[in-house]
Protein backbone atom coordinates (compact mmCIF):
# COMPACT_ATOMS: atom_id res chain seq x y z
CA UNK A 1 0.00 0.00 0.00
CA UNK A 2 1.09 3.19 -0.72
CA UNK A 3 1.96 5.59 2.16
CA UNK A 4 0.46 9.30 2.05
CA UNK A 5 2.15 11.60 -0.07
CA UNK A 6 3.79 8.85 -2.11
CA UNK A 7 3.29 10.15 -6.07
CA UNK A 8 5.20 7.54 -7.76
CA UNK A 9 5.75 3.90 -5.97
CA UNK A 10 7.41 0.79 -8.68
CA UNK A 11 8.11 -2.33 -7.39
CA UNK A 12 9.82 -5.26 -9.30
CA UNK A 13 9.43 -3.73 -12.68
CA UNK A 14 10.17 -5.83 -15.79
CA UNK A 15 10.33 -3.89 -19.25
CA UNK A 16 10.48 -5.72 -22.46
CA UNK A 17 10.75 -4.64 -26.16
CA UNK A 18 10.20 -7.79 -27.95
CA UNK A 19 11.99 -10.38 -26.62
CA UNK A 20 14.90 -8.04 -25.58
CA UNK A 21 14.41 -7.65 -21.38
CA UNK A 22 15.38 -4.34 -20.90
CA UNK A 23 14.56 -3.53 -17.34
CA UNK A 24 15.33 -6.26 -14.56
CA UNK A 25 13.29 -5.66 -11.31
CA UNK A 26 13.18 -1.99 -10.82
CA UNK A 27 11.96 -0.70 -6.90
CA UNK A 28 11.55 3.18 -7.02
CA UNK A 29 9.70 5.60 -5.45
CA UNK A 30 8.87 9.63 -5.43
CA UNK A 31 7.08 11.45 -2.87
CA UNK A 32 4.60 14.48 -3.42
CA UNK A 33 7.04 18.01 -4.39
CA UNK A 34 10.25 15.78 -4.44
CA UNK A 35 12.44 16.06 -7.69
CA UNK A 36 14.15 12.99 -8.41
CA UNK A 37 16.46 11.53 -10.56
CA UNK A 38 17.62 8.83 -12.94
CA UNK A 39 21.29 8.90 -13.71
CA UNK A 40 23.45 6.22 -15.43
CA UNK A 41 25.06 5.72 -18.70
CA UNK A 42 23.38 5.73 -22.22
CA UNK A 43 21.47 2.37 -22.33
CA UNK A 44 21.13 2.11 -18.65
CA UNK A 45 17.46 1.44 -18.69
CA UNK A 46 16.74 5.24 -17.63
CA UNK A 47 14.40 6.11 -20.75
CA UNK A 48 12.77 2.85 -20.63
CA UNK A 49 11.89 3.03 -16.80
CA UNK A 50 10.23 6.60 -18.21
CA UNK A 51 8.54 4.40 -20.72
CA UNK A 52 7.08 1.91 -18.85
CA UNK A 53 5.29 4.34 -16.26
CA UNK A 54 3.56 5.67 -19.44
CA UNK A 55 2.67 1.75 -20.54
CA UNK A 56 4.80 2.99 -23.97
CA UNK A 57 7.36 -0.04 -23.95
CA UNK A 58 6.52 -3.81 -25.87
CA UNK A 59 5.21 -5.38 -22.49
CA UNK A 60 5.91 -4.70 -18.55
CA UNK A 61 5.28 -6.90 -15.10
CA UNK A 62 5.52 -5.68 -11.95
CA UNK A 63 3.67 -2.79 -9.77
CA UNK A 64 3.90 0.99 -10.74
CA UNK A 65 1.09 2.94 -8.51
CA UNK A 66 0.52 6.26 -9.34
CA UNK A 67 -1.10 8.19 -6.63
CA UNK A 68 -1.88 4.65 -5.16
CA UNK A 69 -3.45 3.45 -8.01
CA UNK A 70 -1.84 0.49 -9.97
CA UNK A 71 -1.13 1.18 -13.73
CA UNK A 72 0.33 -1.82 -15.11
CA UNK A 73 -2.89 -3.04 -16.61
CA UNK A 74 -4.22 0.93 -17.78
CA UNK A 75 -4.20 1.98 -21.48
CA UNK A 76 -1.42 4.75 -21.25
CA UNK A 77 -4.27 7.88 -22.25
CA UNK A 78 -5.47 6.29 -18.68
CA UNK A 79 -2.44 6.92 -17.06
CA UNK A 80 -2.28 10.22 -18.44
CA UNK A 81 -5.43 11.56 -16.49
CA UNK A 82 -3.66 9.92 -12.82
CA UNK A 83 -2.34 13.53 -13.61
CA UNK A 84 1.41 12.87 -15.58
CA UNK A 85 2.66 14.82 -18.21
CA UNK A 86 5.49 13.04 -20.16
CA UNK A 87 8.15 14.90 -21.94
CA UNK A 88 9.89 12.13 -24.31
CA UNK A 89 13.65 12.61 -24.87
CA UNK A 90 13.23 13.88 -29.03
CA UNK A 91 10.83 15.83 -27.60
CA UNK A 92 7.82 14.68 -30.10
CA UNK A 93 6.87 18.04 -31.32
CA UNK A 94 4.41 17.45 -33.72
CA UNK A 95 5.48 19.48 -36.96
CA UNK A 96 1.75 19.76 -38.74
CA UNK A 97 0.75 21.20 -35.66
CA UNK A 98 1.60 25.13 -35.09
CA UNK A 99 3.35 26.11 -31.29
CA UNK A 100 0.12 27.45 -30.39
CA UNK A 101 -1.60 24.09 -31.35
CA UNK A 102 0.80 22.04 -29.63
CA UNK A 103 0.38 23.99 -26.97
CA UNK A 104 -2.97 23.38 -26.76
CA UNK A 105 -2.81 19.57 -27.48
CA UNK A 106 -3.00 17.88 -24.52
CA UNK A 107 -6.05 17.82 -23.23
CA UNK A 108 -6.33 18.89 -18.83
CA UNK A 109 -5.35 15.90 -16.75
CA UNK A 110 -5.85 17.82 -13.95
CA UNK A 111 -8.08 21.73 -13.24
CA UNK A 112 -5.60 23.63 -11.84
CA UNK A 113 -2.94 23.34 -14.66
CA UNK A 114 -1.28 26.81 -15.68
CA UNK A 115 -3.03 28.98 -17.63
CA UNK A 116 -1.59 30.07 -21.60
CA UNK A 117 -0.89 33.68 -20.27
CA UNK A 118 1.13 32.45 -17.67
CA UNK A 119 2.25 29.64 -19.76
CA UNK A 120 3.71 32.80 -22.49
CA UNK A 121 4.99 34.89 -19.73
CA UNK A 122 7.26 32.12 -18.65
CA UNK A 123 8.24 31.44 -22.00
CA UNK A 124 8.12 34.45 -23.94
CA UNK A 125 9.79 33.27 -27.00
CA UNK A 126 6.66 30.74 -27.42
CA UNK A 127 4.35 34.05 -27.66
CA UNK A 128 6.44 35.19 -30.47
CA UNK A 129 6.51 32.11 -32.61
CA UNK A 130 3.13 30.47 -31.65
CA UNK A 131 2.32 30.63 -35.24
CA UNK A 132 5.19 29.21 -36.53
CA UNK A 133 5.11 24.87 -37.54
CA UNK A 134 6.06 23.46 -34.26
CA UNK A 135 9.14 21.78 -35.64
CA UNK A 136 10.50 25.25 -36.85
CA UNK A 137 11.67 26.32 -33.44
CA UNK A 138 15.11 25.74 -32.35
CA UNK A 139 16.16 23.54 -29.73
CA UNK A 140 15.76 25.29 -26.78
CA UNK A 141 12.01 26.69 -28.21
CA UNK A 142 10.81 23.07 -28.92
CA UNK A 143 12.34 22.10 -25.31
CA UNK A 144 10.33 24.73 -23.86
CA UNK A 145 7.24 23.87 -25.67
CA UNK A 146 7.72 20.45 -24.94
CA UNK A 147 7.53 21.47 -21.33
CA UNK A 148 4.61 23.99 -21.84
CA UNK A 149 2.78 21.54 -23.24
CA UNK A 150 2.67 19.04 -20.25
CA UNK A 151 2.45 22.07 -17.54
CA UNK A 152 -1.17 23.46 -19.45
CA UNK A 153 -2.61 20.34 -18.76
CA UNK A 154 -2.29 20.30 -15.27
CA UNK A 155 0.15 17.56 -14.95
CA UNK A 156 1.31 17.32 -11.52
CA UNK A 157 4.07 14.28 -12.03
CA UNK A 158 6.08 15.31 -14.60
CA UNK A 159 8.16 12.89 -15.82
CA UNK A 160 11.35 14.64 -17.88
CA UNK A 161 14.17 12.68 -20.56
CA UNK A 162 16.80 14.08 -20.77
CA UNK A 163 15.78 17.84 -21.23
CA UNK A 164 19.21 19.67 -21.19
CA UNK A 165 20.47 17.62 -23.87
CA UNK A 166 21.97 19.39 -26.88
CA UNK A 167 20.74 22.41 -25.70
CA UNK A 168 23.13 25.85 -25.35
CA UNK A 169 24.64 26.74 -21.33
CA UNK A 170 21.87 30.08 -21.34
CA UNK A 171 19.26 27.44 -22.13
CA UNK A 172 20.30 24.91 -19.66
CA UNK A 173 20.77 27.81 -17.05
CA UNK A 174 16.83 28.98 -17.51
CA UNK A 175 15.27 25.34 -17.97
CA UNK A 176 16.62 24.95 -14.52
CA UNK A 177 14.94 27.77 -13.09
CA UNK A 178 11.89 26.38 -14.60
CA UNK A 179 12.47 23.62 -12.68
CA UNK A 180 12.64 25.22 -9.27
CA UNK A 181 10.01 27.56 -9.99
CA UNK A 182 7.65 23.93 -10.44
CA UNK A 183 9.34 22.51 -7.70
CA UNK A 184 8.39 25.53 -5.38
CA UNK A 185 4.95 25.02 -6.76
CA UNK A 186 5.03 21.69 -4.87
CA UNK A 187 4.98 19.53 -8.29
CA UNK A 188 6.84 16.48 -8.10
CA UNK A 189 9.24 15.56 -11.11
CA UNK A 190 11.04 12.50 -12.06
CA UNK A 191 14.25 13.39 -14.27
CA UNK A 192 15.97 11.46 -16.43
CA UNK A 193 19.52 13.81 -17.09
CA UNK A 194 22.93 12.99 -18.49
CA UNK A 195 24.15 16.46 -17.17
CA UNK A 196 25.03 15.59 -13.50
CA UNK A 197 26.09 19.23 -13.02
CA UNK A 198 22.88 20.15 -14.45
CA UNK A 199 20.55 17.79 -11.87
CA UNK A 200 22.98 17.75 -8.62
CA UNK A 201 21.92 21.43 -6.94
CA UNK A 202 18.16 21.23 -7.65
CA UNK A 203 17.28 17.34 -7.28
CA UNK A 204 16.62 15.88 -3.97
CA UNK A 205 17.82 12.27 -4.67
CA UNK A 206 19.43 10.00 -7.17
CA UNK A 207 18.89 6.90 -8.40
CA UNK A 208 21.75 5.27 -10.56
CA UNK A 209 20.95 2.74 -13.07
CA UNK A 210 22.84 0.05 -14.92
CA UNK A 211 22.42 -2.62 -17.27
CA UNK A 212 18.34 -2.43 -16.74
CA UNK A 213 19.05 -2.67 -12.64
CA UNK A 214 18.96 0.55 -9.75
CA UNK A 215 22.09 0.40 -8.15
CA UNK A 216 22.73 2.98 -5.76
CA UNK A 217 20.28 5.37 -4.19
CA UNK A 218 22.11 9.05 -3.20
CA UNK A 219 20.27 11.40 -1.13
CA UNK A 220 21.25 15.23 -2.15
CA UNK A 221 23.30 15.62 1.46
CA UNK A 222 25.42 12.83 0.45
CA UNK A 223 26.66 13.76 -2.98
CA UNK A 224 30.21 14.71 -1.37
CA UNK A 225 30.85 11.72 0.31
CA UNK A 226 30.02 9.25 -2.37
CA UNK A 227 31.75 11.49 -5.41
CA UNK A 228 33.69 8.20 -5.93
CA UNK A 229 31.41 5.97 -6.29
CA UNK A 230 29.33 8.31 -8.88
CA UNK A 231 32.17 8.96 -10.89
CA UNK A 232 32.73 4.81 -11.13
CA UNK A 233 28.94 4.50 -12.12
CA UNK A 234 29.38 8.02 -14.77
CA UNK A 235 32.05 8.28 -15.76
CA UNK A 236 31.95 12.14 -14.81
CA UNK B 1 -22.84 26.30 -83.72
CA UNK B 2 -20.96 28.15 -80.76
CA UNK B 3 -17.17 27.44 -82.14
CA UNK B 4 -13.86 29.19 -81.03
CA UNK B 5 -10.36 28.79 -83.19
CA UNK B 6 -12.68 25.94 -84.64
CA UNK B 7 -13.66 24.56 -80.99
CA UNK B 8 -16.84 23.40 -80.39
CA UNK B 9 -17.62 25.04 -77.39
CA UNK B 10 -20.75 23.00 -76.75
CA UNK B 11 -19.06 20.19 -76.67
CA UNK B 12 -15.93 20.99 -74.63
CA UNK B 13 -17.88 22.53 -71.50
CA UNK B 14 -20.31 19.19 -71.87
CA UNK B 15 -16.93 17.21 -71.26
CA UNK B 16 -15.28 19.86 -68.96
CA UNK B 17 -18.80 19.69 -66.91
CA UNK B 18 -18.65 15.79 -66.62
CA UNK B 19 -15.08 16.11 -66.22
CA UNK B 20 -15.76 17.74 -62.76
CA UNK B 21 -18.54 16.12 -62.44
CA UNK B 22 -16.81 12.54 -61.95
CA UNK B 23 -13.99 15.42 -60.51
CA UNK B 24 -16.24 15.35 -57.62
CA UNK B 25 -16.59 11.72 -56.68
CA UNK B 26 -13.07 11.05 -56.92
CA UNK B 27 -12.52 13.90 -54.54
CA UNK B 28 -14.74 12.54 -52.23
CA UNK B 29 -13.59 8.98 -52.05
CA UNK B 30 -9.75 10.07 -52.37
CA UNK B 31 -10.06 12.58 -49.19
CA UNK B 32 -11.44 9.39 -47.41
CA UNK B 33 -8.93 7.47 -48.44
CA UNK B 34 -6.23 9.85 -47.26
CA UNK B 35 -8.40 10.32 -44.00
CA UNK B 36 -8.08 6.79 -43.46
CA UNK B 37 -4.36 5.89 -44.65
CA UNK B 38 -2.95 9.25 -42.60
CA UNK B 39 -3.87 7.70 -39.07
CA UNK B 40 -4.52 4.12 -39.53
CA UNK B 41 -1.78 3.36 -42.44
CA UNK B 42 -4.33 1.31 -44.30
CA UNK B 43 -4.83 1.46 -47.69
CA UNK B 44 -8.69 0.41 -47.85
CA UNK B 45 -9.37 -1.53 -50.63
CA UNK B 46 -13.15 -1.43 -49.36
CA UNK B 47 -13.52 1.92 -50.14
CA UNK B 48 -14.81 1.63 -53.84
CA UNK B 49 -17.51 -0.84 -51.95
CA UNK B 50 -18.70 1.32 -49.33
CA UNK B 51 -19.47 3.76 -52.22
CA UNK B 52 -21.46 1.03 -54.07
CA UNK B 53 -23.01 0.50 -50.77
CA UNK B 54 -24.15 4.18 -49.98
CA UNK B 55 -25.88 4.56 -53.48
CA UNK B 56 -27.39 1.04 -52.94
CA UNK B 57 -28.84 2.46 -49.21
CA UNK B 58 -30.28 5.17 -50.87
CA UNK B 59 -32.20 2.79 -53.43
CA UNK B 60 -33.19 0.73 -50.66
CA UNK B 61 -34.13 3.08 -48.34
CA UNK B 62 -36.23 4.67 -51.05
CA UNK B 63 -37.62 1.66 -52.33
CA UNK B 64 -37.92 -0.42 -49.02
CA UNK B 65 -38.83 1.96 -46.52
CA UNK B 66 -39.79 5.65 -48.89
CA UNK B 67 -37.01 7.52 -47.56
CA UNK B 68 -36.23 10.05 -49.79
CA UNK B 69 -33.10 11.40 -51.43
CA UNK B 70 -32.65 14.26 -48.96
CA UNK B 71 -32.88 11.91 -46.25
CA UNK B 72 -30.81 9.59 -47.38
CA UNK B 73 -28.10 12.00 -47.91
CA UNK B 74 -27.97 12.37 -44.46
CA UNK B 75 -28.87 8.85 -42.98
CA UNK B 76 -26.76 6.67 -45.66
CA UNK B 77 -23.55 8.35 -44.53
CA UNK B 78 -24.19 7.84 -40.94
CA UNK B 79 -25.35 3.93 -41.74
CA UNK B 80 -22.23 3.57 -43.94
CA UNK B 81 -20.31 4.97 -41.19
CA UNK B 82 -21.68 3.09 -38.32
CA UNK B 83 -20.50 -0.42 -40.76
CA UNK B 84 -16.80 1.02 -40.99
CA UNK B 85 -17.10 1.60 -36.98
CA UNK B 86 -17.65 -2.56 -36.99
CA UNK B 87 -15.23 -3.35 -39.43
CA UNK B 88 -12.84 -1.49 -37.93
CA UNK B 89 -13.62 -2.51 -34.32
CA UNK B 90 -14.08 -6.33 -35.25
CA UNK B 91 -12.19 -6.56 -38.03
CA UNK B 92 -8.85 -4.38 -38.49
CA UNK B 93 -8.56 -3.95 -34.79
CA UNK B 94 -7.12 -7.70 -34.16
CA UNK B 95 -4.79 -7.36 -36.77
CA UNK B 96 -3.44 -3.32 -36.16
CA UNK B 97 -0.42 -5.09 -35.01
CA UNK B 98 0.54 -7.23 -37.99
CA UNK B 99 1.82 -6.29 -41.50
CA UNK B 100 -0.18 -3.73 -43.21
CA UNK B 101 -0.60 -6.26 -46.06
CA UNK B 102 -2.73 -8.03 -43.92
CA UNK B 103 -5.31 -4.93 -43.66
CA UNK B 104 -5.20 -4.27 -47.40
CA UNK B 105 -6.02 -8.16 -48.25
CA UNK B 106 -8.77 -8.39 -45.03
CA UNK B 107 -10.26 -4.78 -47.23
CA UNK B 108 -10.05 -6.08 -50.70
CA UNK B 109 -11.95 -9.28 -49.21
CA UNK B 110 -14.57 -7.45 -47.84
CA UNK B 111 -14.87 -5.86 -50.85
CA UNK B 112 -15.32 -8.90 -52.91
CA UNK B 113 -17.82 -10.28 -50.47
CA UNK B 114 -19.94 -7.42 -50.48
CA UNK B 115 -19.68 -7.09 -54.37
CA UNK B 116 -20.60 -10.35 -54.95
CA UNK B 117 -23.66 -10.32 -52.19
CA UNK B 118 -25.19 -7.48 -54.37
CA UNK B 119 -24.72 -9.25 -57.57
CA UNK B 120 -26.25 -12.12 -55.89
CA UNK B 121 -29.32 -10.45 -54.86
CA UNK B 122 -29.87 -7.66 -57.10
CA UNK B 123 -28.13 -8.81 -60.40
CA UNK B 124 -24.91 -7.28 -62.16
CA UNK B 125 -27.42 -4.99 -64.43
CA UNK B 126 -27.83 -1.65 -62.65
CA UNK B 127 -30.72 -0.06 -60.61
CA UNK B 128 -32.90 3.14 -61.18
CA UNK B 129 -33.17 5.58 -58.83
CA UNK B 130 -34.80 9.03 -60.23
CA UNK B 131 -33.58 12.51 -59.38
CA UNK B 132 -35.36 14.27 -56.70
CA UNK B 133 -37.87 15.93 -57.66
CA UNK B 134 -36.69 19.59 -56.41
CA UNK B 135 -33.45 19.36 -58.58
CA UNK B 136 -35.25 18.54 -62.34
CA UNK B 137 -34.88 21.41 -64.13
CA UNK B 138 -31.74 23.20 -65.08
CA UNK B 139 -30.46 26.23 -66.31
CA UNK B 140 -29.10 27.18 -69.70
CA UNK B 141 -25.85 29.01 -69.91
CA UNK B 142 -24.38 31.20 -72.92
CA UNK B 143 -22.65 27.90 -73.78
CA UNK B 144 -24.10 24.68 -72.59
CA UNK B 145 -27.44 23.92 -70.77
CA UNK B 146 -26.33 22.85 -66.98
CA UNK B 147 -28.87 20.26 -65.45
CA UNK B 148 -29.46 21.12 -61.78
CA UNK B 149 -28.55 18.33 -60.63
CA UNK B 150 -25.11 17.77 -61.97
CA UNK B 151 -24.46 21.90 -60.79
CA UNK B 152 -25.76 20.35 -56.75
CA UNK B 153 -23.17 17.51 -57.30
CA UNK B 154 -20.41 19.88 -57.40
CA UNK B 155 -21.44 22.20 -55.08
CA UNK B 156 -22.27 19.73 -52.26
CA UNK B 157 -19.07 18.01 -52.99
CA UNK B 158 -16.84 21.11 -52.72
CA UNK B 159 -18.60 22.07 -49.50
CA UNK B 160 -18.55 18.71 -47.81
CA UNK B 161 -14.65 18.38 -49.23
CA UNK B 162 -14.20 22.13 -47.80
CA UNK B 163 -15.60 21.30 -44.25
CA UNK B 164 -13.46 18.04 -43.81
CA UNK B 165 -10.43 20.18 -45.22
CA UNK B 166 -11.20 23.11 -42.47
CA UNK B 167 -12.19 20.72 -39.59
CA UNK B 168 -9.09 18.78 -40.03
CA UNK B 169 -6.55 21.59 -40.21
CA UNK B 170 -8.32 24.29 -38.13
CA UNK B 171 -9.59 22.94 -35.15
CA UNK B 172 -8.83 20.98 -32.16
CA UNK B 173 -10.54 17.67 -33.31
CA UNK B 174 -8.24 17.92 -36.27
CA UNK B 175 -5.11 18.74 -34.75
CA UNK B 176 -5.18 15.31 -33.03
CA UNK B 177 -6.01 13.47 -36.09
CA UNK B 178 -2.85 15.49 -37.20
CA UNK B 179 -1.25 14.32 -34.08
CA UNK B 180 -2.49 10.68 -33.95
CA UNK B 181 -1.32 10.89 -38.00
CA UNK B 182 2.09 11.84 -36.93
CA UNK B 183 2.91 10.33 -33.89
CA UNK B 184 -0.19 7.71 -32.27
CA UNK B 185 1.57 6.66 -29.16
CA UNK B 186 2.63 10.17 -28.12
CA UNK B 187 -0.57 11.39 -28.58
CA UNK B 188 -1.80 8.54 -26.82
CA UNK B 189 0.49 9.57 -23.65
CA UNK B 190 -1.10 13.15 -23.54
CA UNK B 191 -3.92 11.31 -22.30
CA UNK B 192 -6.28 10.91 -25.78
CA UNK B 193 -8.37 7.62 -26.54
CA UNK B 194 -6.08 6.77 -29.43
CA UNK B 195 -7.88 4.20 -30.27
CA UNK B 196 -11.47 5.46 -30.06
CA UNK B 197 -10.17 8.14 -32.94
CA UNK B 198 -8.85 5.43 -35.01
CA UNK B 199 -12.42 4.04 -35.27
CA UNK B 200 -14.04 7.04 -35.37
CA UNK B 201 -11.76 8.60 -38.43
CA UNK B 202 -12.57 5.23 -40.06
CA UNK B 203 -15.85 5.16 -39.57
CA UNK B 204 -15.47 9.08 -41.11
CA UNK B 205 -13.98 8.22 -44.16
CA UNK B 206 -16.01 5.20 -45.08
CA UNK B 207 -18.92 8.15 -44.30
CA UNK B 208 -17.42 10.18 -46.90
CA UNK B 209 -17.80 7.07 -49.57
CA UNK B 210 -21.14 6.00 -48.38
CA UNK B 211 -22.18 9.91 -49.21
CA UNK B 212 -20.56 10.02 -52.43
CA UNK B 213 -22.52 6.63 -53.17
CA UNK B 214 -26.20 8.61 -52.29
CA UNK B 215 -24.87 11.53 -54.74
CA UNK B 216 -23.92 9.22 -57.54
CA UNK B 217 -27.06 7.26 -57.39
CA UNK B 218 -29.02 9.14 -59.67
CA UNK B 219 -26.20 9.88 -62.33
CA UNK B 220 -24.86 6.58 -62.80
CA UNK B 221 -26.93 3.30 -62.41
CA UNK B 222 -26.93 1.95 -58.63
CA UNK B 223 -24.97 -1.80 -59.90
CA UNK B 224 -22.43 -3.79 -57.49
CA UNK B 225 -19.52 -3.20 -59.66
CA UNK B 226 -19.71 1.07 -59.59
CA UNK B 227 -17.31 0.74 -56.51
CA UNK B 228 -14.92 -1.36 -58.10
CA UNK B 229 -14.89 0.46 -61.27
CA UNK B 230 -14.25 3.91 -59.29
CA UNK B 231 -11.71 2.41 -56.82
CA UNK B 232 -8.58 1.79 -59.70
CA UNK B 233 -9.24 5.57 -60.81
CA UNK B 234 -9.27 6.78 -57.26
CA UNK B 235 -6.39 4.82 -56.48
CA UNK B 236 -4.10 6.39 -59.66
CA UNK B 237 -5.95 9.79 -58.12
CA UNK B 238 -4.20 9.45 -54.31
CA UNK B 239 -0.75 8.50 -56.26
CA UNK B 240 -0.58 11.14 -58.27
CA UNK B 241 -1.97 13.71 -54.90
CA UNK B 242 0.48 12.03 -52.73
CA UNK B 243 -0.71 9.77 -49.76
CA UNK B 244 -1.54 11.56 -46.45
CA UNK B 245 -2.36 15.15 -47.94
CA UNK B 246 -6.03 16.61 -47.43
CA UNK B 247 -5.79 19.75 -49.41
CA UNK B 248 -3.97 17.35 -51.97
CA UNK B 249 -6.34 14.25 -52.43
CA UNK B 250 -9.19 17.44 -53.13
CA UNK B 251 -7.61 18.94 -55.41
CA UNK B 252 -6.10 16.75 -57.24
CA UNK B 253 -9.76 14.71 -57.56
CA UNK B 254 -11.26 17.48 -58.90
CA UNK B 255 -8.20 18.34 -61.03
CA UNK B 256 -8.17 14.77 -62.67
CA UNK B 257 -11.53 14.94 -63.42
CA UNK B 258 -11.06 17.89 -65.06
CA UNK B 259 -8.03 16.30 -66.98
CA UNK B 260 -10.47 13.62 -68.03
CA UNK B 261 -12.60 15.58 -69.57
CA UNK B 262 -10.40 17.87 -71.31
CA UNK B 263 -9.12 14.29 -72.69
CA UNK B 264 -12.71 13.17 -73.62
CA UNK B 265 -13.00 16.21 -75.81
CA UNK B 266 -9.89 16.95 -77.54
CA UNK B 267 -8.59 13.02 -77.98
CA UNK B 268 -11.43 10.61 -76.85
CA UNK B 269 -9.41 7.75 -77.38
CA UNK B 270 -6.59 8.27 -74.44
CA UNK B 271 -9.74 9.41 -71.25
CA UNK B 272 -9.61 6.14 -69.96
CA UNK B 273 -5.74 6.08 -69.85
CA UNK B 274 -4.61 9.70 -68.96
CA UNK B 275 -5.30 9.33 -65.50
CA UNK B 276 -2.84 6.54 -65.16
CA UNK B 277 -0.37 8.30 -68.05
CA UNK B 278 -0.25 11.12 -65.74
CA UNK B 279 0.06 8.90 -62.37
CA UNK B 280 3.37 7.12 -64.09
CA UNK B 281 4.57 10.65 -65.17
CA UNK B 282 4.09 11.89 -61.51
CA UNK B 283 5.75 8.88 -60.47
CA UNK B 284 8.58 9.27 -62.47
CA UNK B 285 9.25 12.88 -61.41
CA UNK B 286 7.81 13.53 -57.40
CA UNK B 287 7.79 9.87 -56.27
CA UNK B 288 5.88 11.03 -53.12
CA UNK B 289 3.01 12.70 -55.19
CA UNK B 290 2.13 16.42 -56.24
CA UNK B 291 1.51 17.24 -52.71
CA UNK B 292 3.52 14.48 -50.82
CA UNK B 293 6.09 14.81 -48.04
CA UNK B 294 9.55 13.24 -49.34
CA UNK B 295 10.53 10.92 -46.86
Amino acid sequence: MSTYGEKIRISDLHAFYGESHILHGIDLNVKQGELVTLLGRNGAGRSTTLRSIMNMVGRRSGTININGRQTIGMASHRIAHLGIGYCPEERAIFSSLNVEENLMLPPAVRSDGMCVEEIYDMFPNLYERRYSQGTRLSGGEQQMLALARILRSGANILLLDEITEGLAPVIVKKLGEVLQKLKQRGLTILLVEQNFRFAAPIADRHYVMEHGHIVEEVGAHELEARADMLHTYLGV
Amino acid sequence: MATFLGINLFGLFGQLLVGLINGSFYALLSLGLAIIFGLLKIINFAQGAMYMLGAFAAWMALNYFGINYWAALILVPLAVGFAGVLIERVLLRPIAGEDHLYSLLLTFGIALVLQGLFTQIYGASGQPYSIPDALKGGTKLPFMYLPDYRAWIIVASVVVCGLTWFMIEKTRLGAYLRAGTENPAMLQAFGINVPLIVTLTFGFGVGLAGFAGVMAAPVYSVSPDMGSNMLIVVFAIVVIGGMGSIGGAILTGLGMGIIEGLTKYFYPEASTTVIFAVMVIVLLLKPAGLFGKEA
